[in-house]
């Protein structure tokens, strides 16, 4: 699937993906998807479409263990995001949620908002024109959760194989 | 072989020796959640299960926005006590017990050597009592409630060694914002950050706690300070189990020690729209705002507060700035009233909230207006985080905030406390 680059900075954080006044309501979906990055990038829910990657600096995702900083990501449709590195906490709700999350720098430094891209997970490349970046592939476990569609449903098989 | 803290805390739950860099699979001691316990019960029951695994690990407080300030929040709270009341969980802190990890720390869940999951990113907070506890997400305590079990990568230790003694009017937010701000907000992402050197021992663990909760805007995975006579003084009339002390051995291997002369610190502040921007006090003395907050888990502490009412006593906050008083749980809230600090921050102006998390999360309780600064003494100054996103906060200590109020400008506490 190809999609566009949205481009951020360094240490884009929990409350500007999804602010702390929308954390304690469930929400579907969708409606956590139109407040997406509200706080950082106000046209960004408006504007995405499936298939479009984030692309930003280092610790992305820092801050509160909030999860819809993830769920909404992923509600609207984001394809990847790919940063130079994670706050450890983004990275587990990430991948427990199924939202890919590629750590390659070299990836950041090229990208620049627009540029089209296409993600070649097994191959462990990301794709834009001419230019393509290897990220290194993600651990088995990781693998494995995010094939079965996040942790929960991860988690069903691995209660069900118990009984 | 010689190992740190961490090593030696997941060696014991993998019935292995391990090193930093491995993933063991462990069986925690406790599970702490709070408001968001009506997502994880979303998530569980997508499991399709009847019961949870360890009804008596879960410890459960509701804080964030208590007593519910809206329908939505009020239904979050319902679910959350039905679920509670059908797994009989034993361990349930309703809204009027404060801030969660003030709470569970005063219950004592948070024992040296206990392996502790929260679905919240402080809940490194519980290091400074020599547990090993580290934030998760609402989808992941859900399956811990399932399964009981959780994979953890060994995290390398950043140590940090404190010598020297504190300067009147400096405290442990002053240190650890110093901390932050000369190393950055990843520094120690994934990793243990480690307390130690011959002045950790002179902090209180109110104090520990501070510096512990912060530890989360490093980066960091869990914190740590060595137990010593003080933990074991808190922990004689409380610890509600057995545990086992865990310490470093003294040639463990690091990541990386760093060093910090206490006595070199001056009151610090963290301006504007990150924790690591931070600079001292006297770089931004002047500068007006327009609410001030004392309290929240990371300084709402008995010794906080009566920092806060040593330098309010007897005067009256500026009438230009609206000065928010959040004790940390109601154990403090009751020890402050006997002392007759309530009143002394009431005589001031202050508006005294009940214990909970109150603004700090931007959802209640003293909400910011475009073009709004905020000091406080709680732990994030993200854009948008306490109200508009056209706001400002910032951080600092409790005397640092309490000065500043009474002036109506950001003012360094030294000339109060000399």
């Amino acid at each position: 699937m190809k999609g566009k680059v949205w481009k951020y900075g360094d240490n884009v954080n929990t409350d500007v993906i999804f602010p702390g006044r929308h954390t304690y309501a469930l929400m579907k979906p969708e409606e956590m998807a139109s407040h997406a990055l509200e706080d950082l990038d106000p046209g960004f829910a408006k504007n995405v479409k499936p298939g479009d990657v984030i692309v930003a600096g280092k610790n992305f995702g820092c801050g509160s263990s909030r999860e819809q900083a993830a769920a909404c990501l992923r509600a609207a449709g984001v394809q990847a995001v790919i940063a130079k590195s994670f706050a450890r906490i983004y990275f587990r709700n990430a991948i427990n949620l199924g939202l890919p999350v590629l750590q390659c720098p070299e990836a950041v430094e090229a990208l620049r908002a627009g540029d089209e891209v296409e993600i070649d997970f097994a191959g462990g490349k990301i794709i834009s024109g001419e230019r393509i970046f290897a990220f290194p592939p993600l651990p088995d476990s990781v693998v494995g959760i995010l094939e079965a569609g996040g942790l929960i449903e991860w988690t069903r098989k691995k209660l069900g194989a118990l009984k | 072989m010689a190992r740190t803290f961490s090593e030696k805390v997941l060696s014991r739950k993998a019935g292995r020796p391990v090193r930093a860099g491995e993933v063991v699979t462990v069986v925690p001691d406790y599970y702490l959640s709070h408001d968001n316990s009506s997502a994880i019960i979303g998530e569980f029951k997508k499991l399709g299960l009847d019961r949870v695994a360890a009804p008596w690990k879960i410890v459960i407080v509701l804080d964030h926005i208590v007593p519910a300030s809206e329908e939505k929040y009020a239904l979050n709270h319902k679910i959350v006590r039905e679920f509670v009341s059908e797994q009989a969980i034993p361990n349930f802190f309703d809204i009027e017990f404060g801030v969660c990890h003030q709470v569970f720390s005063e219950a004592s869940f948070a024992l040296p050597g206990k392996v502790i999951m929260g679905s919240d990113s402080h809940t490194t907070t519980y290091g400074a009592f020599g547990a090993f506890s580290a934030g998760i997400g609402r989808t992941e305590m859900a399956s811990l409630w399932a399964t009981d079990e959780i994979w953890l990568r060994v995290p390398e230790t950043l140590r940090i060694e404190l010598v020297g003694g504190l300067g009147a009017g400096v405290f442990a937010k002053d240190v650890i914002l110093k901390i932050i701000g000369d190393n950055g907000a990843d520094r120690a992402n994934y990793r243990t950050v480690e307390f130690g050197g011959p002045a950790a021992s002179n902090f209180s663990l109110a104090s520990r706690m501070v510096m512990a909760n912060m530890a989360a805007e490093m980066g960091a995975k869990n914190a740590s300070f060595e137990p010593d006579e003080k933990t074991l003084a808190w922990l004689r009339t409380r610890a509600r189990d057995a545990y086992e002390i865990v310490a470093s051995d003294p040639d463990a291997a690091y990541e990386a020690v760093l060093s910090y002369d206490l006595s070199k610190i001056e009151p610090q502040i963290a301006c504007p729209h990150t924790v690591d921007n931070v600079k001292p006090v006297s770089a931004v003395d002047g500068l007006r705002f327009n609410q001030a907050l004392i309290g929240t888990c990371t300084n709402g502490r008995l010794e906080d507060l009566e920092i806060a009412a040593g330098i309010l006593k007897g005067k009256r906050v500026n009438s230009r700035v609206r000065t928010l008083v959040l004790p940390a749980s109601r154990e403090v809230y009751l020890e402050a009233l006997k002392e007759g600090l309530i009143q002394t921050f009431v005589e001031a102006g202050c508006v005294v909230l009940n214990p909970g998390c109150g603004p700090c999360l931007g959802a209640h309780e003293g909400i910011l207006a475009g073009g709004e600064v905020v000091v406080g003494t709680s732990n994030r100054n993200f854009r948008g985080r306490m109200g508009s996103r056209d706001s400002e906060i910032y951080l600092a200590s409790p005397a640092t905030v309490a000065a500043s109020a009474l002036e109506g400008v950001i003012t360094d506490p030294r000339k109060f406390l000399r």
